[in-house]
């Protein structure tokens, strides 16, 4: 439907024009120029009637059929950031200085140096519409494209993690969809031998229809190794490798990135590209070999919007022109047309720039990786006065495309869309959830808390992670279900990075601006307690449809509150990625800003993992609460479990109190005082406590504080959600030291008891005792149950 | 001078730095070998790596059995040179006909990568001499085409020769015949291992040491054989 097809090409009546002379042959330069009066399908492609207008004021004349691809493709919401981009600068603008950043916003990866030899790159990428189309290949090729972008970067990928958000874990689409897309991720990842480190798992009826499928990828490169994406040098050769370009993909980023669905939405699955890992795994082997052999001038990866992309950037980037002959690059389908092969989203390609003296020794690496590699270009000079150069493309003899590459990559449209803050918002705030009937007996709150850890955002997730290698490469020191994933990255000195990912809807529905603090702040705080030094920011902002103010409004307020948050926590955004148009009809999504925080740890050995460790000591290590614990259960997890409740605001944000937490955590990590530190946030201290006992089946003796003793109180403060809070285990000898350490900095602390690793329970004091057999029970069944049993 | 063990790279491996990194924290040398290059550089013993070699998109193992290190590395496992494939090198043994039986879809259809408990039921002189007899080990398992099966004969003569080197215990996850993780040919020398071993060396990073013993054992082998000669 949105191919452009020799009907819609049919020209108006324009007897002037000797129409022969082009019929049966590619719309070139010359007939564009010829046939002024042509009507062609922006409309179907996306574009508005000012987008067309501008492209013909450009250009001087009409786009040819490659062009208006072309354009259509660059200037669509996914490539062009139209919509996002007058808020997204304030990431830069905010930006604390950082003399470690090496490249940020606007590359294909932020890039940190962390020692003077080493640096890393990570970034998080959304795959949202592809993975309800075709939940195997979407998820799937989401994976192979932010690997791509990590390898542009001049990195080897180490690992990655994937935020996944869903509809009701009951619904009967969900079991089409998460199957599919788990088995997606590890098919791909796994095949490439990259670990898995992290990541989310949410179901949320929200989502139902417009899953969240996105990805992350860090990656290790010597500094002196960074690649950019400039085509520079006049006479340089441009190079594309990899996988032969097919059909498939056409138009995925303008047709299903940038639209809302409705119910032809199925009917888009040839737009869904398809994954080869293997042949991304011989891309992955072959561009490090060229990079060390330092044979690489320039280098792009093609994804969304494929080799338009690729060519615009590379000249734009460099201010070169670039001339490239279409019919050189390696078809799978020999009949594909000029404007398909330049919107082919074929998987699995980078485009090389190299010195033509190096060609044949790029070739030979290619060759020895059994990958394709062709000559299909070259770099010309810049226009006369300075001015940039031009992209011409020819395709059997015709020139099909003549641009200033710049107007395509850069100069999209820039739209200040309408804001408005949605109507309901008063209500939805007024009706909080601390009002709600809470258990206010001992048998109540057990009840609670088996029922609280069976459901399906708090349960065991290994249904979903025992899917992913998470050890191939031999340097995972942490991975799921711990807080963060944690990756050595030097084997002699044992420096090594933390990373997390972290989102909530229902917070930042209730309060965008508070909720993507609250995303940050958890990031932040997941890196903190494995003892890392949280260091950069990546993010995917997932929202609905741009067009609807409020939806707009949601978007301004959370990349206001992002923005804001790293200012405060004294770490630059690096990058990132906007999905809009999640949304079905009229209802949209949560605002889902989802945040990864990467940092550092010098030495992985002194990492902190999150269970209650065996201990050395009979009498078990001190368990503390660090923070402070407020009645908060707006947009909890328990007011929606057991209310389907959502409303009141979210719980207090204080990033200064973020900052002291990650300050006493590494501290403390550093001079050995913990033996456990667990992050509390969904469901609360509750939830902290039964995951850190039965990480290593250690159980533990709780007293709750003097003060919360009484009527629902006991309840309010194991399921309370209030942020800037950790668990931390201690061994015996040690705890004196580390509450002084806590008071030295102004840090809350509150001694709640001690590991028994003899005891098999969950004891807090006059309310209950809960073996961890049962909740082991409770907490491990409920995937299997909703998605296959176990075999 | 230490032991020279030989791990291949065929396209697609994964595992093969891991394996290189067991042999060096082993003691031994790891010598990397190229699957277009039939020259096995005069290595004391082989080992084939995990991962997904040629894709493995027609069946695991299937393509690689016939690379050109494998034809010499054939020649040589029958002339006795000690050799050990894991996961996805099991299945191109297999697939070579140097062990009996395949590797099939696990039974659940899932990848499963967990810590899985194995017992060690051979003490066999070559890749497991440094474990003590049925100790029980743990060590990871990462595969979706790890289920070992064989016809009734094979299994009856594999149990009697005392070639099921390593079998799944506390849970079987991928449905094995006979829970077997780890078989050898009938002269010893040549083992297949569907857990990894190599995920599993060093403290920080695996579930235990425990599969460093299949690297010490082949090192312990070979300068007991350097001794003889």
């Amino acid at each position: 439907m949105t191919e452009l097809t020799g009907n819609v090409l049919q020209q108006e009546e324009a007897p002037s024009v000797n129409v022969d002379e082009f019929d049966g042959g590619p719309d070139t330069v010359q007939r564009a120029t010829a046939t002024p009066q042509e009507l062609q399908p922006y409309a179907e492609l996306g574009l508005k009637d000012d987008e067309y207008e501008r492209i013909r004021e450009i250009l001087g004349r009409r786009p040819t059929q490659s062009e208006l691809a072309m354009y259509s493709i660059m200037w669509s919401e996914h490539c062009s950031y139209k919509s996002s981009k007058v808020h997204l600068r304030q990431f830069g603008e905010k930006a604390p200085p950082s003399d470690r950043l090496l490249a940020g916003i606007g590359e294909n990866a932020g890039v940190i140096q962390v020692t003077d030899d080493l640096a890393v790159t990570f970034k998080v990428e959304s795959h949202n519409h592809p993975s309800y189309v075709e939940p195997y290949q979407g998820a799937a090729t989401g994976v192979g494209g932010i690997v791509r972008d990590i390898l542009a970067m001049g990195a080897r990928p180490v690992a990655v993690m994937d935020p996944l958000r869903f509809g009701a874990a009951d619904h009967e689409d969900t079991a089409r969809v998460l199957p599919g897309v788990v088995a997606g991720i590890g098919g791909y990842g796994n095949s490439l031998g990259l670990p898995n480190i992290g990541g989310e798992v949410v179901f949320d009826p929200c989502y139902q229809g417009n899953p969240l499928v996105n990805a992350l990828c860090v990656g290790v490169l010597p500094v002196d190794r960074l690649q950019n994406k400039a085509a520079a040098g006049v006479g340089n050769i441009v190079v594309l490798m990899g996988a032969k370009t097919g059909r498939d993909g056409i138009g995925g980023v303008s047709v299903l990135a940038s639209a809302t669905f409705d119910d032809e939405s199925q009917q888009r699955r040839p737009s869904v590209q398809v994954g080869d890992p293997f042949m991304e795994k011989l891309l992955i082997e072959a561009c490090l070999e060229l990079y060390d052999a330092k044979l690489v001038v320039g280098i792009q990866d093609l994804g969304g919007a494929g080799l338009t992309c690729a060519l615009t950037e590379t000249a734009a980037a460099a201010g070169t022109g670039m001339t490239v002959a279409l019919d050189r690059v390696p078809l799978r389908e020999p009949s594909m047309a000029p404007h398909e092969i330049l919107a082919s989203e074929s998987q699995e390609r980078m485009l090389l720039i190299v010195e033509p003296t190096q060609l044949d020794a790029v070739l030979a690496i290619a060759e020895k990786w059994g990958v394709i590699a062709t000559a299909i270009g070259e770099v010309t000079p810049p226009g006369p006065d300075g001015l940039p150069g031009r992209l011409t493309i020819d395709w059997r003899g015709h020139t099909v495309v003549d641009v200033p590459p710049g107007s395509l990559a850069d100069d999209g449209p820039v739209y200040a869309r309408p804001i408005r803050e949605p109507a309901d918002r008063i209500l939805l705030q007024a009706d909080r959830a601390e009002t709600l009937t809470r258990p206010s007996t001992p048998e109540a709150l057990r009840e609670t808390l088996l029922r609280m850890v069976a459901s399906p955002n708090l349960c065991d997730k290994s249904w979903v992670t025992e899917q992913y290698d998470r050890y191939v490469l031999g340097n995972t020191v942490l991975a799921q279900p711990e807080d963060s994933g944690v990756i050595r990255i030097d084997e002699h000195s044992g420096l090594g990075v933390a990373l997390s990912v972290d989102g909530n809807g229902r917070f930042a529905r209730l309060d965008p601006y508070q909720g993507a603090k609250l995303a940050l702040a958890e990031a932040y705080r997941n890196v903190a307690v494995t003892g890392a030094r949280p260091l950069a920011v990546t993010n995917c902002l997932n929202f609905g449809s741009p067009e609807d103010p409020s939806v707009m409004w949601q978007f301004a307020e959370a990349v206001r509150g992002l923005a804001d948050g790293c200012a405060e926590l004294g770490i630059p955004v690096t990058g990132g990625n906007v999905s809009f148009y999640n949304q079905t009809g009229a209802a949209a999504i949560h605002p889902t800003p989802v945040v990864g925080v990467l940092g550092v740890l010098d030495d992985v050995s002194q990492r902190v993992p999150m269970g209650f460790p065996k201990p050395a000591n009979p009498e078990g290590d001190i368990i503390f609460l660090l923070g402070e614990t407020r009645v908060e259960l707006s947009g909890s997890e328990w007011a929606w479990v057991t209310h389907e409740h959502l409303g009141g605001v979210p719980p207090r944000v204080d990033l200064p109190r973020e900052r002291t937490l990650a300050t006493v955590l590494a501290e403390a990590a550093r001079v050995g005082h913990l033996s456990a530190a667990h992050d509390l946030s969904d469901g609360g201290l509750a939830q902290g406590l039964v995951e850190a006992c039965l990480r290593n089946g250690v159980g533990a003796r709780i007293a709750l504080p003097e003060e919360h003793t009484a009527g629902s109180m006991p309840f309010a403060y194991l399921f309370s959600e209030s942020a800037s809070r950790a668990l931390v285990s201690v061994p015996h000898g040690q705890e004196k030291a580390f509450t002084a350490l806590c008071t030295e900095h102004g840090l809350p602390w509150t001694a709640l008891g001690v590991t028994d690793q003899n005891a098999g329970v969950l004891d807090i004091r006059d309310q209950f005792t809960i073996g961890l057999d049962e909740l082991r029970e409770a907490y491990t069944s409920t995937l299997p149950k909703l998605f296959g049993g176990d075999a | 001078m230490s032991a020279r063990i030989g791990v291949v790279t065929f396209p697609g491996s994964l595992d093969d730095g891991d394996a290189a990194r067991g042999v060096r924290l082993a003691g031994g040398e790891a010598v990397r070998l190229w699957h277009a290059d039939p020259d096995l550089h005069g290595v004391d013993a082989v080992i084939l790596p995990g991962g997904f070699s040629y894709g493995d998109y027609l069946r695991g193992g299937a393509i690689a059995r016939f690379a050109p290190v494998m034809e010499s590395i054939a020649v040589a496992a029958r002339d006795g040179l000690p050799v050990l494939g894991i996961c996805n090198g099991f299945q191109i043994l297999c697939e070579a006909h140097l062990l009996p039986g395949a590797l099939t879809r696990n039974q659940h259809l899932h990848f499963r990568n967990r810590d899985q408990w194995l017992r060690v039921e051979a003490i066999q002189p070559v890749w497991t001499n440094a474990f003590t007899d049925s100790q029980e080990v743990l060590i990871p398992v990462k595969h979706g085409e790890g289920r070992y099966v064989a016809d009734q004969r094979t299994l009856e003569e594999l149990e009697a020769n005392g070639q099921v080197v390593a079998r799944y215990i506390q849970g079987n996850p991928n449905g094995s015949l006979n829970d077997i993780a780890a078989i050898s040919n009938a002269a010893g020398n040549v083992v297949g291992i569907m857990p990894h071993p190599e995920h599993a060396v060093e403290a920080l990073t695996g579930p235990s040491i425990d599969g460093l013993g299949f690297f010490t054992s082949v090192l312990k082998h070979l300068a007991g054989a350097g001794a003889q000669a």
